[in-house]
């Protein structure tokens, strides 16, 4: 009900619906004030007064940034127009980006009697919304859903993704929008016209203008409907022997109960292309034993399926070196680039290896007893503890990793796996000690996990949030919404870096024990 | 080098009788000093009032075929002391800045010209950056004209009525011996519009020509007992010649017909008032209104006489001023007081003390006002409003806030990295921020720096602090900033103070806030200023010993080991880091279009650009809180496994190496390459990277051919 207070109830003056007012809402950067230029001189080309007004200064540097135009038929006396737009009494209204859709919503600017909304439906994250440590993505759906409701007319589309299609920016696509909505009274001619007359990288505008006029016309939001696809077995190559296994694997696999098998044969592929086919039978073995003692619906062996495939694929050098060196990789990398007939590419992999991961590819107990010394640390660390930088497209590079990834066979008796593993095995008989008593608790012990991940110090820290956490469930285990809480303080402990907001919930839980 | 080039705007300023302008506000301005004979020009860049500067600086030929000096002035001091060349010669100046911090740094040479009055005219067009869009903090410079005795005018804003202005200006300059100064807000230096041009005019007197025939008249100087005099003759002379050439050349405005209530705004208030007597059904689309309206484009002085004649007959008179305090209201309440009139005076109110008047303030305003002053003028359906609008779901939640921050590439990015992995390491320090891009360095993620005193004062916050401590003071000091007034107003301060603090010196080549004008640091070559003047070398200049210079921000790890010295070193006084590194913003300005013309001229070209590898990021975004930049984002994936999103580096990052150097010097994580794509290799160069490929493709097969492998 906040729109009430923004929007004016008031009668219009006749004579005022001959000034159309257009405002444009952007991200500094995206060429806002091109998209105004052109606006502008095609009324006035076309035989009509027009102001138009911004507010750049250091707004420019990627911040919320607004523009308004208004224009009339050209008469011998000229109107007087506005500034700045008003809440309530915007014929169009310009987003370039999602969330400024949303906040033109706010801002009153959008509204069923009047209005139409052209807005791209491309994210620019809010640096806020990068920071969290879990997923900090503000709703996308929510904003559409509004604009439904609040503008005349909502037409929506991506048109970043259109613009990069056409090798030109956005405000090019937006024009085209413009024009395919004909809520301003000129010709298509005479908005290429205006690009034309603006001179400068005429040939790409006029193809994104094109493209975003087709996308105005044809496009009713792109993933707003379609509902997330289950994955297929994941196709697998190589030799037949192993590929006979790897069939028998997806069989056990696809033999779990509810929706358990999508999410076991991820978790499959996952393992194996971390270790090999019998770690993927250790997998399946661990998550048909939780089967075992699940019933309907079958959450804990869903969410045991996920995390337990997490978990077993840790995250240790031998993974990283593996994943560097596969030819897959330096093809999609290629293609992203546009690498092709006469394009090379140079890759630079920015690492930097400690010794805490050094020690950990050694033998578990010659690894144990280094990382139990300080001055073997020290001087260990002074050796490897360095930022290298290894060109992956060049053979000394490549050759470094691709050894590394070759000790993938001894990784069983490395230290890290003894100290995954022991990790895993705590987690889950946590886990399944709870079931007996209270199953939605087990399930929750599952899904923290996920607050395991990142390298060195983000893992450390993640490692002692999910300890935390485990503490906080301690806490209430036992009572009626120990599940609840449980959640609570998985979702707090994503939120910052720091762990404050998980502080706070234990002080809660504190608070009432 | 600006930002932009302004080639197509000085065409512009050459256009002649009978040809029409078409364009913004500032430049329409512009234009008019020259039609208007100006002798001198000058002033210090900043929003809103950069691109008079920037076009100027563009227009160098025009301005020496017509005698006209231009001067880009150290600061808004040194602007404003270049009007002194009006005291003594009929020659017409004008000088440009922001306000009110602008006048803040003008006002000790602004109140010094007031007293000593001039011969020609003096103008100052001044930014008034207040509301929306705007930097710096909300205050009025209008107490500045009272208090020195200057005039202020705030023209209505459309092109034809800013032209006029500057002529009126000028006239009322010279008419009363006074300085004016010319307001502008944001939007009325960005609006658009046209006017009829007239032929530029030559200055009857050239500076060059004033130097030949040097004045002096010790009258004029401010000392007593003339500073007495000045005072004497500002009240009985120049103030009421300054009324009477208002009244006479009727600078303020009357509009509207009507009955028993008023209207008296800003000129720059009059298209807004204009448009919410339209919503209410009071005006037509010219602006005819049904309410008389009397609208200041000089806000000070206010004209007793006229403002009275005004409200004869009334019984409601609403002020419309914008800001606070009220000045004009309580100058008109005063006017009534002493005439004995029952005029009801409505202002502040009707309308909010504090904040922009928007077109919902507005309207909101002048319905209470006509709700109290004249209820039968309201339409029907205003009076009793009965209308419904479908509730809307409360978005303020979703939507993220976005305020401005460092650009992509942007070479101040891992400047803050460093310095708050740095804190990391030694704890949280007290850090005092200056002006200029890098106060984005204070918002979200880096969150260093806590208070800003002003442009060129971030060491001179830290004075408290000089003694020092435990932990040293740090302080930021853009380059921008250092040379504006950084050098005297904080680096002598420290040395004279034998200040122990840390100065971070964050030069990226230009005033890159304002638009990327040369100073006297810049490296690049100019040709009617000096520049490639090193900060480092003033810094020795004045006697600071410990100066490290830091040629590649992006090379975070030496610049954390450079701040880590700084901070722990044993030296004695200052010390200062210089981190160097171009605007990326101007860099690939310049740059990009040379480099494909390169490409298809088939010349050999890298393009880096920077990549992360989705299957080793684990969504933890510990590099997002070391970067915010725009071209760094998330990416859901579509793999059931992963609840969170991975960091994915869009097409526009321009390769400056930041995440790959934070995620080296934090060790974050291996996610991060740099795909350095070459077009138009060598033939050489080609053969060995097949080969390369060759064997690697090799190495690969064998290993594929022993294991699964999944399609990606």
């Amino acid at each position: 009900m906040t729109l009430h207070e923004t929007l004016s109830p008031h009668p219009r003056d006749p004579a005022l619906d001959r000034i159309t007012k257009l405002a444009i809402l952007a991200v500094g950067g995206q060429g806002g004030g091109v998209l105004t230029g052109w606006i502008e001189a095609l009324a006035r080309a076309n035989g009509f007064a027009v102001q138009a007004t911004s507010v750049a200064g250091v707004a420019q540097r990627t911040g919320s940034t607004l523009y308004y135009v208004e224009m009339a038929p050209a008469t011998d006396r000229s109107p007087i127009f506005s500034l700045m737009p008003a809440a309530g009494d915007v014929d169009i209204m310009i987003a370039a980006e999602l969330m400024e859709a949303g906040r033109a919503i706010i801002r009153g600017f959008v509204t069923p009697d009047r209005t139409t909304l052209i807005a791209s439906t491309h994210r620019a994250l809010a640096v806020s919304e990068k920071m969290v440590p879990g997923d900090g993505i503000a709703k996308a759906e929510e904003v559409i859903a509004t604009a439904e409701i609040a503008a005349q007319r909502f037409i929506a589309a991506d048109f970043e993704a259109e613009a990069a299609r056409a090798g030109s920016v956005i405000s090019a696509t937006l024009f085209g929008a413009l024009a395919a909505s004909g809520a301003l009274p000129f010709s298509r001619a005479a908005f290429e016209d205006a690009i034309r007359a603006g001179g400068k990288g005429v040939e790409a505008s006029l193809r994104a203008f094109a493209a975003g006029f087709e996308a105005a016309l044809t496009g009713p939001l792109p993933e707003a409907a379609t509902p997330p696809l289950p994955p297929a077995a994941p196709a697998a190559q190589g030799p037949q022997k192993l590929l006979a296994q790897w069939q028998a694997l997806l069989a056990r696999a696809d033999a779990l109960p509810g929706e358990a098998p999508a999410m076991a044969r991820a978790g499959l592929r996952k393992v194996v292309e971390f270790q090999d086919l019998a770690y993927g039978a250790e997998y399946l073995v661990r998550v048909e034993g939780i089967a075992s003692e699940d019933r309907a619906p079958y959450d804990l062996t869903v969410e045991a399926a996920k995390h337990i495939a997490n978990a077993m694929a840790y995250d240790d050098m031998i993974r990283v070196a593996d994943h560097k060196t596969r030819a897959a990789r330096m093809a999609r990398i290629g293609a992203e680039m546009g690498v092709g007939a006469g394009r090379l590419m140079a890759v630079t992999e920015y690492l930097h290896p400690r010794a805490e991961e050094m020690v950990r590819l050694l033998p578990a107990r010659l690894g144990a007893r280094l990382a139990g010394s300080p001055t073997a640390m020290a001087r260990i660390d002074r050796v490897v503890n360095r930022g290298r930088r290894l060109r992956t497209d060049g053979l000394g590079g490549f050759l470094m990793l691709y050894l590394v990834a070759g000790l993938r066979p001894w990784r069983r008796g490395m230290l890290r796996h003894r100290e995954e593993r022991a990790h895993l095995e705590a987690w889950l008989s946590r886990a399944m000690a709870v079931l007996p008593r209270d199953y939605a608790l087990a399930v929750e012990i599952l899904r923290c996990r996920r607050l395991i991940k990142g390298y060195s110090d983000t893992h450390a820290r993640g490692l002692s949030k999910f300890d935390r956490v485990m503490e906080g469930i301690a806490l209430v285990e036992g009572r009626a919404d120990a599940a609840e809480w449980a959640r609570r303080l998985r979702e707090a402990a994503l939120k910052d870096e720091e762990g404050r907001a998980l502080d706070g919930a234990l002080d809660t839980i504190r608070s009432f024990l | 080098m600006a930002e932009r080039s302004f080639k197509a705007e000085v065409e512009d300023l050459r256009k002649g009788e009978g040809e029409v302008f078409t364009g913004e506000g500032i430049l329409a301005i512009t234009k008019a000093l020259l039609e208007n004979g100006v002798g001198y020009v000058g002033g210090y860049q900043g929003a809103p009032i950069s691109h008079l500067m920037d076009v100027l600086a563009d227009a160098q030929d025009l301005l020496g075929e017509l005698g006209v000096r231009f001067e880009a002035n150290a600061n808004e001091a040194a602007a404003a002391a270049m009007l002194a060349a009006s005291v003594h010669y009929p020659i017409r100046g004008a000088v440009t800045f922001k306000g009110p911090v602008g006048v803040n740094v003008a006002s000790d040479a602004l109140a010094n010209l007031s007293s000593s009055g001039v011969t020609g005219g003096a103008l100052i067009v001044l930014g008034e950056d207040y509301g929306e869009g705007s930097s710096i903090m909300q205050e009025r410079s209008h107490a500045f004209a009272m208090k020195s005795q200057f005039w202020l005018l705030d023209p209505r804003p459309n092109l034809p009525c800013l032209v006029k202005a500057v002529g009126d200006g000028f006239a009322l300059s010279e008419a009363s011996n006074t300085p004016v100064m010319m307001t502008l807000r944001i939007r009325s230096c960005h609006v658009t519009g046209q006017f009829p041009c007239r032929d530029n005019r030559r200055p009857a007197l050239t500076v060059r020509e004033a130097l030949s025939n040097p004045r002096s008249d010790f009258a004029r100087v401010v000392l007593p007992p003339m500073s007495y005099a000045h005072e004497i003759d500002k009240v009985k002379n120049r103030w009421p010649a300054a009324e009477r050439f208002i009244r006479e050349n009727r600078l303020n405005e009357m509009f509207g017909t009507g009955g028993r209530i008023g209207i008296v705004c800003q000129g720059g208030m009059y298209n807004g008032v204009i448009r919410a007597l339209q919503q209410l059904g009071l005006a037509d689309i010219y602006g005819d209104a049904r309410v008389p309206i009397y609208c200041l484009n000089v806000t000070y002085p206010l004209l007793a006489d006229e403002f009275l004649c005004f409200a004869e007959g009334k019984d409601h008179i609403l002020v419309v001023e914008e800001g606070q305090p009220e000045f004009i209201e309580q100058q008109l309440a005063t006017f009534l007081y002493r005439a004995g009139s029952s005029v009801r005076l409505h202002g502040k109110g009707a309308f909010p003390m504090a904040g922009e008047y928007t077109g919902a303030v507005m309207l909101q305003a002048l319905e209470a006002f006509l709700r109290e002053a004249a209820p039968d003028m309201l339409p029907a359906k205003v009076r009793a409003p009965n209308m419904d609008r479908p509730a809307l779901p409360d978005l303020s939640k979703t939507v993220p806030i976005r305020p401005p921050g460092f650009c992509t590439g942007c070479p101040e990015r891992p400047i803050f990295a460093a310095l708050k992995l740095v804190q990391q390491d030694l704890g949280k320090h007290q850090i005092s921020a200056d002006i200029g891009c890098h106060l984005f360095g204070a918002l979200p993620p880096f969150e260093v720096g806590g208070a800003t005193m002003g442009f060129g004062l971030g060491p001179a916050g830290n004075g408290a602090f000089d003694g020092g401590g435990e932990r040293r003071p740090i302080s930021i000091l853009g380059d921008g900033g250092f040379w504006h007034s950084g050098l005297s107003s904080s680096m002598t301060n420290m040395v004279f103070n034998k200040s122990d603090g840390v100065v971070v010196v964050v030069d990226n080549y230009y005033t890159a806030a304002t638009g990327g004008q040369d100073i006297l640091s810049s490296r690049a070559a100019n040709d009617t200023k000096a520049t490639n003047h090193p900060i480092a070398a003033a810094m020795k200049g004045i006697g600071i010993d410990w100066v490290q210079q830091v040629d590649r921000t992006y090379d975070v790890p030496k610049l954390k080991r450079v701040l880590h010295d700084a901070l722990t070193t044993d030296a004695p006084g200052p010390k200062v880091v210089i981190a160097s590194s171009e605007c990326m913003l101007n860099r690939q300005r310049r740059e990009k279009p040379l480099r494909q013309q390169a490409i298809r001229e088939g010349r050999r070209v890298e393009a880096p650009r920077f990549g992360v590898d989705e299957a080793i990021c684990t969504g933890d975004h510990a590099c997002m809180r070391l970067s915010g930049c725009p071209s760094l984002s998330l990416k859901r994936l579509d793999d059931p496994l992963r609840d969170d999103p991975v960091a994915s580096i869009d097409q526009t990052c321009v390769g400056c190496g930041n995440c790959g150097e934070v995620a080296d010097a934090a060790i974050l994580c291996p996610s991060f390459y740099r795909a350095d794509v070459i077009h138009n290799p060598g033939r050489w160069e080609a053969a060995w990277a097949t080969f390369r490929a060759r064997v690697i493709g090799w190495l690969q097969a064998r290993r594929a051919a022993k294991r699964l492998d999944f399609a990606p």
